[in-house]
């Protein structure tokens, strides 16, 4: 097979020590809305907006990811098409990274969300920043403890 | 005789019955596994299958990619 690499970036259960820590395929919110090449960018701002999201991941049928519209690309032109208005190709990741290495990273590159994506490129979820940092906050406090003393 | 095989291939034989083998160190193992694989060192894989395998069931065997 392809190794226990390729398992794991399939967002497949694994069992061992790590399987119990939060990771980027756990912590994605899976109901993020989608939309396709051929869609007018107003359709999907309604369709965004009625949802009570700020972004939307751009998929095709088979759910691979192609790009990602964000509040800035949600408010251009609403005649575009999808395609003229996405951010192409954005940066994805595995969802078997640990979610103190996306916190870090995301934090580190200032990205508000980062697309969660099988070795497929079939998408998982959304990972938000602030989910991250959260869950790895939690994590820190769990395993380490509080960083109490302040009255 | 062995053959290389995907991940659903893998799911398919381990729902009918097949074993799993991880050969990558000990620690790695305890980290991350396939659920129900066991750990068998590399160098000593012939001598412990012998012991730990049934030999009426698929084995499928597995490090870390296909490197």
């Amino acid at each position: 097979m392809d190794g226990k690499l390729d398992w794991l970036a399939a967002g497949l259960p694994s069992e061992g020590t790590n399987a119990e820590r939060p990771r980027a395929g756990n912590v994605a919110r899976k109901d993020v809305p989608t939309c396709r090449l051929d869609e007018r960018l107003g359709d999907v701002r309604d369709r965004v907006r009625e949802a009570r999201w700020d972004a939307c991941v751009v998929v095709n049928e088979e759910r691979v990811v192609f790009g990602l519209l964000r509040s800035p690309e949600l408010e251009t032109n609403l005649d575009l098409g999808i395609e003229g208005a996405m951010r192409p190709g954005p940066s994805t990741f595995r969802p078997f990274v640990s979610i103190e290495e996306m916190a870090a990273f995301m934090i580190e590159h200032d990205l508000d969300s980062s697309p969660i994506t099988t070795s497929d490129g079939r998408l998982v979820g959304l990972l938000r920043r602030q989910d991250a940092a959260k869950a790895a906050l939690e994590l820190h406090e769990k395993e380490h403890g509080s960083h109490g003393g302040r009255t | 005789m062995p053959q290389p095989i995907d991940r659903d291939e893998v799911r398919r034989l381990v729902d009918g019955g097949a074993q799993l083998v991880e050969v990558l160190p000990a620690n790695e193992y305890e980290e991350d596994r396939l659920p129900g694989a066991i750990n068998m060192s590399l160098r000593r894989l012939e001598e412990e299958a012998r012991t730990a395998l049934d030999r009426s069931r698929p084995i499928v065997v597995y490090c870390w990619d296909s490197a």
